[in-house]
């Protein structure tokens, strides 16, 4: 067995997922330092050959490209069986994924298939010694622990969504590409992907870099728009918390929190959000948290970075104008 | 239809968690409950049921404690219960929790639908559902936000599963695997009567040997994945920077320039 590193690489309809190329970078930086190679794994439709350069440019050495019907539209059984026998021939000390809706799936998947571990939703993996240890939240971020595959390889990994840097890509970096072909046809899948409803609204939360949220403080449906509008200023995702949603204010897409997304963005403005612990489980690891609330007392104060106390419905509308303003 | 639906008991979402020198882990003097995200699959089976017929089992690997789980969910209106457990289970990852709750359900031979919830509020690994699919060699059909249609005639199940871009819809034989999330029903409250009837039920366990488990597929022996060292996250020392200007628009104008410093705009 080497030292080499599988990586999944995830896409929507040609669209690469973010986290896929922020789980190569983590690879390369892992295979630069014990010295293997990093293979990144592309299944899917016809058409979906130009991210393989892509992929090398993030840092991969070689592509393993399939392209088939069978593959388009997410479905466990022909990608996991795809990705077990590609791991079976080349025999990889790691495999990683992004803990996304379908790294979540597979990544469990081709653990049971290969009889080995995986760790889920990592946010730092580190080598100690000759092991690979890994970070990652348990009880809704109240706790952490460290984790490790110590006998069973390949060792496989799934990191949490912007937890890891995506590197600069280099276009001029070259790389192998290898056509595999699918190991299952249609007959033997039995799940039929039978239509796709596209979410409503914008950018997703779970890649946001910025996230504008809001809370019971937000006061009804309406009270959204100042907020909308400053997430369209910002290029930001719409969040909410429990109470929002609950109220039926908005849908349950958008929740933060222990019983919603977790989200890590850049930058985390919460309007009339308390920030009950529950809501906290979901965004307390947001680089830099502003809370905008009339409650000099509320305990998202704590947890903030920095904070205005005021009436959102003067603040929010203040500051998309000055944003618009200073961003042009 | 007999669907099986399989909860874990955890800590209570409010309590407060910490962690000794040895690394033992307490949750104060919180409640052990049924997992939240585990209410999502026994409501779902409970409606399946009222529309369709048959029963509902539901199903925990876990020590004695794991009956709280088991017992909600009889209180909800559940017809059976059964906990599987061994002290060789102790310390099982998923690999070797899917492991025991295929065998079992293997065992019962006659399942239609097996139910989990979204994941564990305390490991939060995600993976036991799937891993019980695979093992089981049925369709995984996992972040089901509604269950669209189920024909126990035609015996097929089409399902709205929630991915990042929006709703995939999927159709799949039965006996399939169905791994809900919050947004496919609202859980009803435990009744009196079920109540009732939840504490006079007996519960009954099964060991390795009665599911045809072996011994080295299950706890430290049969898992992959170890978790030598569990800590407190770093916190946060202190409190926001309060800006305030003379005007809201003084205000915002600081708010601006200090996110422009920290580049995050
Ligand atoms: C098992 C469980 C799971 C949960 N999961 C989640 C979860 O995933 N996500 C989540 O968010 N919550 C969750 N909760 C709920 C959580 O405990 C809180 O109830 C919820 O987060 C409160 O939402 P809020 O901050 O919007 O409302 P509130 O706590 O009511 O806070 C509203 C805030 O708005 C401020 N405000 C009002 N008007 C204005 C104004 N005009 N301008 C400025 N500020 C204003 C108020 O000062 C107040 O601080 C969970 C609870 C439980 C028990
Ligand atoms: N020990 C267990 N016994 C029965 N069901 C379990 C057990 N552990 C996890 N599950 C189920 O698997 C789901 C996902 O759990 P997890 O993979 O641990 O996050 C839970 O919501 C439960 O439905």
């Amino acid at each position: 067995m080497g030292n080499d590193i599988f990586v999944w690489v995830e896409q929507f309809r040609g669209q690469p997922v973010s986290v896929s190329y922020e789980a190569i970078g983590l690879a390369r930086r892992l295979a630069d330092a014990w010295g293997g190679r990093v293979t990144a794994c592309l299944f899917g439709e016809e058409g979906i050959a130009p991210l393989a350069q892509e992929a090398i440019s993030y840092g991969a050495d070689r592509v393993l490209l399939a392209e088939d019907d069978t593959l388009a539209d997410f479905r466990l059984e022909p990608q996991v069986a795809l990705l077990a026998q590609a791991v079976r021939e080349a025999d990889p000390a790691v495999v990683l994924i992004g803990a996304t809706f379908r790294g979540r799936e597979l990544g469990p998947a081709l653990a049971v298939e290969l009889d080995t571990g995986c760790v889920a939703d990592c946010t730092a993996l580190d080598l100690e010694g000759e092991q690979l240890v890994a970070t990652r939240p348990i009880y809704a971020g109240k706790l952490m622990c460290k984790c490790l595959v110590p006998e069973r390889r390949p060792q496989i990994f799934t990191t949490r969504v912007r937890a890891f840097p995506k590197p600069e890509p280099d276009t001029t970096r070259r790389g192998e590409v290898v056509r595999v072909q699918p190991v299952l046809g249609e007959g033997d899948i039995a799940v039929k992907v039978t239509d796709f409803l596209e979410a409503i609204g914008g950018v997703s939360l779970a890649d946001a870099a910025v996230i504008v949220a809001g809370g019971r403080g937000v006061g009804g449906p309406e009270g959204f728009a100042p907020l909308r509008e400053l997430a369209q200023v910002l290029g930001a995702a719409l969040g909410a918390s429990r109470a929002a949603v609950d109220a039926g204010w908005i849908p349950y897409e958008h929740q933060v929190g222990q019983t919603g997304k977790t989200v890590s963005p850049d930058l985390y403005i919460a309007c009339g959000i308390s920030g009950a612990i529950q809501h906290q489980a979901g965004m307390r690891t947001s680089k830099v948290i502003v809370a905008i609330n009339k409650d000099p007392e509320a305990p998202i104060f704590k947890l903030a970075h920095y904070g205005i106390v005021g009436d959102l419905f003067k603040v929010v509308p203040a500051l998309t104008a000055a944003l618009r303003a200073r961003l042009g | 239809m007999h669907i099986v639906v399989c909860t874990k008991h955890t800590p209570d979402s409010e309590a407060k968690m910490s962690v000794d020198a040895s690394g033992k882990v307490s949750w104060g003097g919180s409640p052990l409950i049924i997992n939240p995200w585990d209410e999502y699959a026994v409501e779902e089976a409970l409606r399946l049921r009222e529309a369709h017929g048959g029963k509902v089992t539901v199903i925990s690997m876990g020590p004695p404690e794991a009956v709280e789980a088991l017992k909600h969910a009889i209180a909800m209106g559940c017809d059976e219960a059964i906990r599987i457990w061994e002290d060789a289970c102790v310390d099982s990852d998923t690999l070797a929790t899917s492991y025991v709750l295929a065998k079992a359900i293997e065992k019962m031979g006659d399942v239609d639908l097996v139910l989990f919830g979204k994941s564990a509020i305390d490991s939060q690994t995600w993976q036991v559902g799937v891993a019980v699919a695979r093992r089981l060699g049925l369709p995984a059909l996992m972040y089901v936000i509604k269950i669209a249609a189920l024909d126990p005639v035609q015996r097929t199940i089409t399902v709205e599963r929630l991915l990042e871009e929006g709703r995939q819809v999927v159709s799949a034989p039965l006996p399939a695997v169905v791994g809900t999330t919050k947004g496919i029903n609202e859980p009803r409250y435990t009744s009196f009567m079920g109540i009732r009837k939840a504490a006079r039920m007996e519960y009954p366990v099964w060991s390795l040997a009665q599911i045809g488990a072996e011994a080295n597929k299950v706890g430290v022996a049969g898992s992959g994945v170890r978790w030598p060292h569990i800590f407190m996250p770093p916190v946060r020392e202190g409190e926001a920077e309060i800006i305030q200007g003379e005007t809201v628009e003084a205000t915002v104008s600081l708010l601006v320039d200090k996110l422009l410093a920290e580049k995050v705009i």
